[in-house]
């Protein structure tokens, strides 16, 4: 099966040639942070998170959103997710992948990066984290195997990976509720201290993560010709549709509390991100690009003409993918740590390593993702064949 | 082999059993020259800090400078690296809660000395994903394993006084002048005041106690109902940072 990932022609070697390359070019930026230690990135005392743990945290969120596409076929037996599930869990493999890089990259000692199995301490998230990241890599690096190899026989899946397939339903919610955990419980950051961090964190991957579903099946039905059918592609944008509105309702909340309350600590945040403070607004042109692509693409969504329109849906796509992007993978991390506790205004820029460090992580991803369409598009082919 | 006679080995035995029964009388020489103190034990250790003696030498950092200097604490010149385990703030940062317009000047000017809480209830104790940070029983002291720390940074987002630091790049080259008797820090591990607790294993008060010539620091075991620190306590009114969020700080500022 895996072989067929070694059969191409030269446009698929070409593009893994160029991720290569991206991949060299961040691992030689790695080394040399290795080298000298983290002080090449834009990260300081007062903000010691960025871009990586944003990343990470990103990425968490697509890789939970597989289950809406596993949840709709196996659960509700949904048949026009019959082609396109497996693609959902490999980008959930490659998402877990790169999370954990991400991880790796952002430590002062790596190499001791077992110590946190070797003194497991059950009262720090992270510890959670790294059994349900890596709970649910297995669950879908089985799953996907074993549907895959079945469909290579045209065989039915084997009966018994049905529970397997089931628990990986709460366990992809898990990671992300996890995960939102590792921020929410900080007394120290206000700004992360709230109980719709991990519902929002849930909403806001439910929408990107389907949104760059739907770009990659159009993608492949333009340089593969597989084409996914018109059926899964609406059904994605409506589940887009739905997860959005729910995560504008969610940041709409906790602009209420926040400001209608109006506890300093917890305001400070907000203002920081909407007009700056002290001169400092690093971050206030992204998120109002944010909150109004947000605001366009519910407009593009609830629309039924433009949600169904194949030319405006991979504009609706990318747009939704941009938004939570800013908002999560810059806006969310950095802005728990501007003001600082002791209400110092320390701005964070990332910096020519780290943002190669990062894009060759994301190329890395985009290796894995390419390498497994090849083989499941391959395995397909020869079934029809 | 065969030239490494019984002659031999007994020759070389007899002188290592010499030198291991030499061992012993020179420890006890070591220790009669250099008496050491017995160490110093507590129920639980704390600070307190006299604002109003404080700011009588405005301008002193004694017991900063000793402080870093006896820790091996690097000085960096950039902001954005800095490591520091005990510093002073501005009454509005390190108490934002208290802070008000019409404030007391002498209150208002005052630079209380800010340094790891060694919280009843350490917030970065708990967040710690291999227990390289741990309250150390009975005396309370928040201890680190520079050895073991991952370098994540989640203690430095859990704490919510900013006491610690991050070693961005190797600290050794920016130590200024290196302190043989304790220990320096590689990079990308956390760090921050430990109390001093190598220095009450020998006996000894914390450095920055020792340095401050006004006496404004007094440390001692709260639990101790006779301790002058409890007295203090009893007497002054007195402040701690962040009471709201359930930390329990050992460190007590008297206003």
């Amino acid at each position: 099966m895996i072989e067929k990932a070694l059969q191409g022609d030269r446009r698929y070697w070409t593009w893994l040639l160029i991720l290569g390359a991206v991949i060299a070019a961040g691992t030689g930026f790695y080394l040399k942070q290795f080298h000298t230690g983290l002080t090449i990135t834009g990260l300081s005392r007062d903000v010691s998170w960025g871009f990586y743990i944003a990343q990470f945290t990103f990425l968490v969120g697509v890789a939970a959103s597989a289950v809406m596409l596993v949840l709709p076929y196996y659960l509700h037996n949904y048949k026009a997710f019959g082609k396109i599930t497996i693609l959902g869990e490999f980008v959930a493999i490659a998402a877990v992948i790169m999370c954990v890089t991400f991880i790796f990259v952002d430590l002062g000692q790596p190499f001791r990066m077992l110590n946190i199995f070797l003194h497991p301490s059950p009262s720090s998230l992270m510890f959670w984290d790294t059994i349900a990241l890596g709970g649910y890599m297995c669950l879908n690096v089985l799953i996907s195997y074993i549907t895959l190899k079945a469909e290579s026989k045209t065989l039915p899946p084997p009966k018994w990976i049905k529970p397997i397939i089931l628990i990986s339903i709460p366990w992809a919610i898990s990671i992300h509720t996890v995960t939102a955990f590792l921020y929410s419980g900080l007394v120290a950051r206000p700004f992360w201290m709230t109980a719709v961090l991990a519902p929002r964190f849930l909403a806001s991957a439910f929408a990107s993560g389907p949104s760059l579903l739907i770009l990659l099946c159009l993608i492949l039905k333009r340089f593969a010709s597989f084409d996914v059918g018109r059926e899964a592609l609406r059904k994605l944008a409506e589940i887009v549709t739905y997860a959005m509105t729910v995560n504008v309702f969610f940041i709409l909340m906790e602009f209420f509390t926040t400001f209608y309350s109006g506890i300093p600590e917890h305001a400070e945040h907000f203002d920081y991100l909407i007009h700056g403070l002290e001169g400092k607004h690093g971050l206030t042109l992204w998120m109002w690009i944010s909150w109004i692509i947000a605001a366009a693409t519910l407009v593009l969504l609830i629309n039924p003409g433009t949600r169904r329109s194949e030319k405006i849906l991979p504009w609706t796509a990318l747009l939704v993918v941009v938004s939570i992007w800013i908002d999560k993978g810059m806006g969310m991390v950095v802005t728990g740590f501007v003001p600082t506790p002791l209400g110092h205004i320390t701005e964070y820029f990332p910096t020519l390593p780290e943002l190669m460090i990062s894009l060759a992580i994301y190329g890395m991803g985009m290796f894995i993702v390419t390498i497994f369409y090849k083989v499941a598009l391959s395995v397909r082919s020869a079934v029809a064949r | 082999m065969s030239d490494f006679t019984r002659r031999d080995f007994v020759k070389a035995a007899s002188v290592s059993l010499t030198i291991l029964a030499l061992k012993p009388a020179a420890n006890l020489l070591a220790l009669e020259s250099l008496p050491e103190l017995s160490p110093l034990m507590a129920k639980r250790w704390a600070l307190a800090i006299d604002l109003r003696k404080c700011l009588e030498e405005k301008n002193c950092v004694k017991c900063i400078e000793m402080c870093h200097f006896v820790h091996n604490v690097p000085h960096f010149a950039k902001p954005k690296d800095e490591v520091k385990w005990i510093w002073k703030e501005s009454f509005e940062a390190a108490f934002a809660e208290q802070d008000h317009p019409f404030l007391s000047a002498d209150v208002k000017v005052s630079h209380p000395l800010v340094m790891c809480n060694h919280c009843a209830n350490p917030p970065c104790v708990k967040v710690c994903p291999t227990q390289a940070t741990w309250k150390r029983e009975p005396d309370g002291v928040v201890m680190m394993d520079w050895h073991r720390c991952i370098g994540c940074r989640y203690c430095i987002a859990a704490c919510p006084y900013g006491s610690r630091s991050f070693n961005w790049r190797d600290p050794k080259p920016f130590i200024k002048k290196l302190q043989p008797d304790f220990p320096s820090r590689m990079r990308g591990v956390v760090e921050k005041c430990n109390f001093c607790e190598e220095r009450l294993a020998k006996g000894q008060l914390p450095a920055c106690v020792e340095a401050c010539e006004a006496k404004a620091m007094v440390f001692g075991d709260i639990e101790d109902a006779d301790s002058d620190i409890r007295c203090l306590l009893q007497t002054r009114f007195s402040l701690r940072r962040k009471p709201s969020l359930g930390t329990q700080p050992y460190i007590y500022y008297l206003v």
